[in-house]
Formats: C-alpha cells, structure tokens, sequence
C-alpha cells in the first residue's frame, strides 16, 4: 500500500471553476467585478517546478485535468490514496468573507468532482487561517465528510501559527482528528524571510525551509502540542533535511531559556518526534547515499516521514517518488503506517 | 530519571591537553563602551548632542532595550561583569584576566554590537557613529592591546557612507575585515550592496555577517514570534537565507576576491542548506543562468562559518557528520564573549578532535581567511 | 569521607554563597531557605563558575502563561547558558538527553569531556553543627 500525503488538483480559475460552488452574492461580485486569478504568487503555474513537463496537460491549469491525475498520480506513481491539497489563493486573500466563501467553494468543489469520482482521492480542509472563527465553522462544516482528513493552512501568513487566536482552529482539529497539513505557500503578508523581499523565485522556494522551521519553534514554545495532546502538523513540501540540526539548536535554546516558556516540558525535538510529520517530497538529499542513511539516523523516528509525490511540482524524473537511500524499513512505514497514523480519518480497507 | 551518568571529567589536570597548547583565534569577542562618553573623543559634538537627545533610531518599539528579553542582563554570562564596574566588556584588563590571558588567545576579533551602527535610521547619524565607533575599536582596544583586531564597523543601507568609511579605514592597514548586518532592508544579495562589496574586495578584507541588526522585517517569514527563545533561533535561519541570496545573485562570482565569513550563526544549519540550494537551483536554472555551478561549491570555496553557537546534536557523535559534510576547512573557532551563550574553546567541541583538526579550526583557518601571517 | 568545615553559619548571608577549595576542588556553598547546599562549582555543560548562576524559583507550568513557582532561590540557572539545576539533587532540570537503544561509538579522549547524559551538578552533603557549615568529600 503507498499514500501519496501530498497530490495538488489544479483549479482553473474562479469563474471557470468555483462559480456554481458561491453564493449568489458572491457569483455576483465574481463576474460583475471581474475578481478572479487568485493562483498564489509562491507556484506561478507555468514556471518549471509547477508541473512537470509530461504531467503538463495540454491545456489547462496543472493538475486541472482529472483523467490525466488519475492516470499518472494514481495509476502511474503507484497511489492507493491520495490526499489533494489545493492552492489556490484563497487562503491569501485579505477580505475574510470572501476568503471564507472561496475556501467553502474549494472544498465543495473537491468533493463534488474529485472524491466523489475517485474513491482513492482524499482532501485536506481548506480554511481561511485570515479569520480563526470562520476557520472553525469550515471545519465544523465539513467534520462529518470523512473524505476530508486534514486541514491545510500555508506555512507563511500573517501571524505565526503558534499563536493563541488560532487555538480554537486546533481545538477543532484535534476534536474531529484531523492534523494541520502546513504546506509551502505564503499569503505575502511580510518578507518571506527575515532578511527582506527575494528577488528569484528559487530565493523564495528555498526560503520556505526556514519558514516550516519558524513555524515548528512558534506551535512547539507557544504550547499547542501541550494544549492540543491529540494534534498532529504535518509539513509538506518543506524539504526534510533540515531536521535534525533544527532539532539539535531548537533543544539547545530551550534548555537555556525554558524559563521563558516553561509550559514546554520536555525537549522540543521530543515533541517533534509524537506531533510533527513531514512529507517527503521534495526531499533535499545529500550527495551519498551513506549520507542520507546518516540524516535518517539522525532524525531519530521511523513515524516522523510520510510517503508523498507533491504531483504535479516537477520534484523528480520517472515513476517512483520514493527518495533514493532511504532504508526498506523506512519506506514500508512512510507509505502506510505513519500515513494511516497520522490522518486518523483514513481508515484502510483490512 | 533512574539513569544518571557521570560525566567523565578530568579535576586539576594532569597531563595538559592538545587544547591548552594550542594558540587560539577567536573569531567574535564583543567589546563594549563603558560608558557612552568613551565614544566622545572620536565623536563631533553635534553627534555626541544628538547621542544624548534623541539617541539611536532603531526599527524597534523601545528605546533602551532589545525587542525580545534576553537570557541575562545585556545579553552577558553573568561572571563577566567586571568587578571594577562597567557592563561585560568593556574593562580590556578583566577581558585579559577571564579571557583572552586563559583561552591562550593569540587573535581576537572585534565585533561591536553597541549603539548598533548597522541598523541606524537617521543616515547622517550612524555615518558618524559608525566612525566613531571603527576609531574607538582601533584607539581603545587594538592599539593597548595588539592581540585584538579591530573589524570595519559600515552601516550597510546607507551604501555610500559604508563605502567611504571602508575605504577610509582599510587605507589604516589596521582592520582585518569588514562588517555588515544580516538583517538589512534588503537581502545583502541585492545590487543596492555591491558597491559596498566591491569596496572590501578592493581594500583585500572579507566580508563579516554577524547575526543581529534590526532591517525592517520580522524575524521569520510567517510573522513576528512572542519569544526570545524562538527569535534567537532565527539568527539561524536569516544566515542560511543570505547565504542564499548571496549566491543566487551572484556575487561570489561578480567579486571573485571577496571572502564570506558568517559569525554568530552556528554550523549545523550549513550542510542542509547547501543541498537545498543544490537541488532546486537545477530545477530553476533558466531562471537563473548566472548560476554556474552548483551553489555547495561555492559554499565549499568562499565562504566560513564561526563555530559559536556550536551545535549540540542529541548523540554527541553526530557533530562528525556535520563537520564533514561542510568540511573542517570552513570552520573558525569563535567564542562571542562575554555573550551568555559563549563557547568555552576547551569544552565546546564534545567530540575528539585530531590535532589536525583542532590547529585548523582554533587556528589555521582564521589565520589564513584573515591573513593574519 | 571526611568532614571538612567550609563557612560559620552567620558567614554566608541568605540568598548567598561562599566559594572554597577543599580537597583540591573547588565548591560553592549556598545559603537558601535556611538550609546550605553544596557543589562543585564547575556547570557540567561547558565549565561555568555555579557561584556565579543566577539562584531561582523551581518553575513550571500546566497551562501556557500560567507560571508555578516553588521552592524560591533553590534553583540554579547557570551563569552561561542558562541551564537549571536543583541545588539540592545537582540534577539539571531538562534532563537533556535521554539513553537511547540504539548503540553508538564514541572515543573518549583524555582531558575532553564527552555529552553523557543526563547533566548532573556534583553536589556534597552538607551538614550544620552548632555554629559551623560541613560538607563530606
């Protein structure tokens, strides 16, 4: 059994795609503003990275086409579930309303035409992180539909996600068990990093590991894990390698300034090991496959990887998206024991 | 619980280690003013009534102290305080005593983090403290005391000024690097500071990026973080950002003289950064075609890392892994005293090191990075 | 053992400590909450002077911005990097690592210390007779 964590269904457009899913309010305000093109700045959809040249369809959006997803996420990389995990720009939007409305018609859009068609497809919730209340109604909306095994929210926003306004959006989480899938993607709030604004896009794509790294530091010293015991995050798209040096510098600051934070009871990397998960694609390997053998010993935990293609990003050639050097024991468990650990609502046939 | 080991220590000594003979340079020792008068003689007297009136104008909500609180008072370990009075730092006899005299320093580099010259936004003003403050390293510290090398203090965002006081300086012959801010308004990869790189090319000194510096930006790239604990890590993560933007735009190969030098930040970020680069810049070549080569070569070549704050993997062992992988070359020994979170260069390195490698990390490297003979 | 006198009780104010030499090794000797506590003044970690740590509340918490203090001035948060101690036990207070299963080959050099864990401050029964402070080494 392989789950693929990490799959991205493309969406045409707002007009083209959402507007049988809005209101009538908001279909008015769609077509007679012209408010649509909400592809977010972080995954241009024609630059290189976004799609790999033969899953690129002829036309359309990359991963817009469902047959062809099928064929080559699913059938083509080996999938017996996939969990789709939509970008597009909802989640950026400054209007919390119409950011609500534009996550509800995402959702009901990947319900309606992908996990209704396709009884291997999953999906991560899409919620307006600009708005934790309305977050929460969208989780409770939708908490009932047990295709729908996470919530997706971008790794770089307004705010860093430890923080205590989005409290309820974990406590709705964890209630229903759904873990927080932090994808690479950023609403362009602030810099993208702390040294200022990027001029490349590989500048920026290579940001994003830092950003999942704040992101851990800001959930694990705020306190979410204690708070929030049945959690799990999940960081996809975040690169991996980064970890155990993360981990080592992430224990070493606590240990000296714990007094600072002190509801942050045993060392970070420890709480890393129970709640976080990260998906393996990309993964940003060493050169020797020693090497990777060495970071993987590092890490600690077998259960922290989970199995993933980040279809249709161009991160590899060929039909296996499983990295090279990572051990058989390893791979076994990152495609179906820690995936089915983790999204708790995906229930394997016996 | 039930598990409590001894740690196996070696009381009073006796043979005396590899360490102890071993002549040590130490690539970040902070020197500080005891009071602000100190900077007075190199300071016109429209600046030293700007100093006392309306002060440092930094891009943070208080006037008198970090944005975060730190650890311990001033950042400091609490046995620096010279007893004589003053702030940690800034009695060259007591840093003699607890310092330099039993560390067997045979180099110490200078950095200046007071009155944060990097990060001034009245131009005019950290022109002239930024002055002041090169002149007081060279007068006050390097001069009474030749083992401490003063470093070329320049406010990177005012580049014209940073130029001239580079060039004002390295003509001293007395410098041995010059220093910007990793937290600037720009990534330091931007054309806006080449002109300031071109200028420490010119004058042979390298390029020092020590973490600190407030440029206008939030600590991470999510927002700002509630914790001293989290924005202390993110000194990490902006170095592994501007070793970034430094490579992608280029300027190890449009200043091919110039040495990069990263102070502060630790190492073990180093090696995960590099392969990051490495894979995804094949993936973004056309977007970026002045990229030759593979990113970890350059890394390999141009650029050192100081050792402070060293890491402390879980299994003391794995430090070797890190070591290798950025290769023992990169490595220059720093201390960041009198800081709290200083590195003893007896007890920092919790791995056997070859002789080899010791004489290159608390010596060798530093000594050829910094030509110092 | 022997028993060695290190300070009269008035010596050392409350709040306070006294460094000595005995037996070749240096020890700081604290005065808290009435009672006195002794260590090897040398932090585990990476050397600090523990006469120099700052002498804390125990803290801890169940909830994030609520903070427990107990035991006022008996803990130890070293004059470097900040790590906690019980001056009573010596034990560090995050208990930084943990023995793990899986076997690892480490050298151990002459003079070098290696990270074994979990970090303990030495400690010295301390005890108080009429007007004098002993410790046993």
């Amino acid at each position: 059994m392989r789950i693929d964590c990490d799959i991205h269904p493309g969406l045409e457009g707002t007009r083209a795609t959402l507007l049988p899913y809005l209101d009538a309010h908001w279909q008015e305000q769609v077509t007679s503003r012209g408010i649509d093109g909400l592809d977010l700045t972080s995954y241009p959809t024609t630059m290189p990275l976004s799609c790999r040249p033969d899953w690129r369809p002829q036309r359309g959006k990359p991963g817009s086409n469902f047959a062809l997803l099928k064929a080559q996420a699913l059938d083509g990389l080996g999938a017996s579930y996939a969990i789709c995990n939509v970008l597009y720009g909802a989640q950026a939007a400054f209007d919390p309303y119409l950011a609500a409305a534009f996550c509800r018609a995402i959702n009901d859009w990947i319900a309606a035409e992908w996990l209704a068609r396709e009884p291997r497809l999953r999906a991560s919730i899409v919620v307006p992180m600009q708005a934790p209340d309305l977050a929460v109604e969208e989780i409770e909306r939708l908490a009932g539909d047990r295709r729908f095994v996470a919530v997706l929210v971008l790794v770089q926003g307004e705010t860093l996600l430890g923080r205590r306004h989005f409290w309820p959006v974990y406590a709705a989480a964890e209630r229903h068990r759904l873990p927080i899938a932090v994808h690479s993607g950023s609403q362009y709030r602030t810099a993208p990093s702390s040294i200022g604004w990027p001029s490349y896009r590989l500048e920026y794509y290579i940001a994003e590991a830092q950003a999942h790294q704040a992101q851990l530091l800001s959930l694990i010293l705020e306190g979410v894990f204690g708070k929030f015991p049945g959690l799990k995050v999940v960081m996809m798209e975040s690169g991996v390698s980064w970890l155990p040096a993360f981990m080592w510098r992430a224990n070493k600051t606590w240990k000296g300034v714990r007094v600072e934070v002190p509801w942050v009871d045993r060392p970070p990397a420890d709480i890393m090991r129970d709640h976080v998960r990260l998906t393996t694609q990309p993964f940003d390997a060493p050169p020797a496959q020693a090497d990777v053998e060495r970071l993987i010993e590092q890490i600690g935990s077998e259960r922290m990887l989970l199995y993933a293609s980040d279809y249709p990003h161009w991160q590899f050639d060929g039909d296996c998206a499983i990295p090279q050097g990572f051990p058989a024991s390893l791979v076994t468990r990152m495609c179906r024991d820690n995936p089915l650990e983790t999204f708790a609502r995906l229930e394997a046939p016996a | 619980m039930a598990d409590v080991l001894e740690r196996a220590d070696a009381p009073g000594a006796a043979a005396v280690t590899a360490q102890d003979k071993l002549k040590v340079i130490d690539c970040d020792i902070h020197p500080s003013l005891h009071a602000r008068a100190d900077l007075y003689p190199f300071l016109a007297k429209r600046w030293q009534h700007h100093l006392e009136t309306y002060g440092g104008h930094l891009r943070t909500p208080f006037t008198s102290t970090t944005p975060y609180p730190r650890s311990s008072p001033l950042l400091a370990r609490r046995d620096a305080w010279p007893p004589s009075g003053g702030p940690p730092g800034s009695n060259l006899a007591f840093m003699r005593q607890q310092h330099l005299d039993p560390i067997n320093i045979e180099f110490g580099m200078l950095q200046v983090l007071d009155l944060l010259v990097v990060s001034q936004q009245n131009q005019e003003f950290g022109s002239a403290l930024q002055r002041a403050i090169n002149d007081w390293q060279l007068e006050c510290w390097s001069r009474p005391e030749p083992r401490l090398k003063p470093s070329i203090l320049v406010s990177q965002d005012h580049v014209e000024a940073a130029v001239a006081e580079i060039e004002r300086c390295a003509a001293t012959g007395n410098y041995v690097q010059v220093n910007i801010s990793p937290r600037a308004n720009e990534p330091l990869g931007r054309r806006r500071y080449w002109p300031l790189y071109a200028a420490a090319q010119a004058a042979n000194l390298p390029l020092g990026i020590h973490v600190g510096g407030y440029g206008g930006h939030a600590p991470t790239g999510g927002g700002w973080p509630s914790y001293y604990n989290e924005e202390h890590h993110s000194n990490a993560h902006s170095m592994a950002a501007q070793l970034t933007s430094l490579i992608i735009e280029g300027v190890p190969e449009r200043f091919p003289r110039l040495k990069f030098v990263f102070i502060e930040g630790g190492f073990g970020w180093v090696p995960a950064i590099s392969w990051r680069m490495d894979k995804h810049w094949q993936r973004f070549r056309d977007e970026v075609p002045h990229v030759r080569r593979p990113p970890s070569e350059t890394v390999r070549e141009r650029f050192w890392f100081t050792t402070q704050p060293i890491e402390e993997p879980e299994h003391a062992g794995d430090l070797r892994a890190v070591i290798e992988w950025i290769g023992v070359d990169r490595l220059l020994f720093s201390s960041d005293y009198p800081h709290w979170d200083y590195d003893d260069a007896h007890s920092a390195f919790k791995i056997p090191l070859t002789d080899a490698e010791r004489r290159k990390i608390f010596n060798g490297n530093a000594r050829a990075v910094y030509a110092l003979g | 053992m022997v028993r060695h006198v290190v300070a009269t009780t008035s010596e050392i104010a409350p709040g306070g400590n006294k460094v000595v030499t005995v037996a070749g090794r240096e020890i700081v000797v604290f005065h808290v909450n009435g009672e006195f506590f002794a260590l090897r003044n040398r932090c585990p970690h990476e050397g600090a002077p523990l006469a120099k740590a700052a002498c804390v509340a125990h803290l801890k918490s169940d909830e994030p911005g609520r903070f427990q203090r107990s035991r006022v001035g008996e803990m130890l948060r070293c004059a470097w990097h900040g790590w906690e101690f019980d001056m009573r036990t010596g034990q560090s207070f995050c208990d930084p690592l943990r023995v793990r299963a899986r076997a690892y080959a480490v050298a151990v050099e002459a003079g070098e210390t290696l990270a074994k864990g979990p970090y303990v401050a030495e400690t010295f029964p301390v005890t108080v007779e009429e007007r004098y402070v002993l410790i046993d080494i």
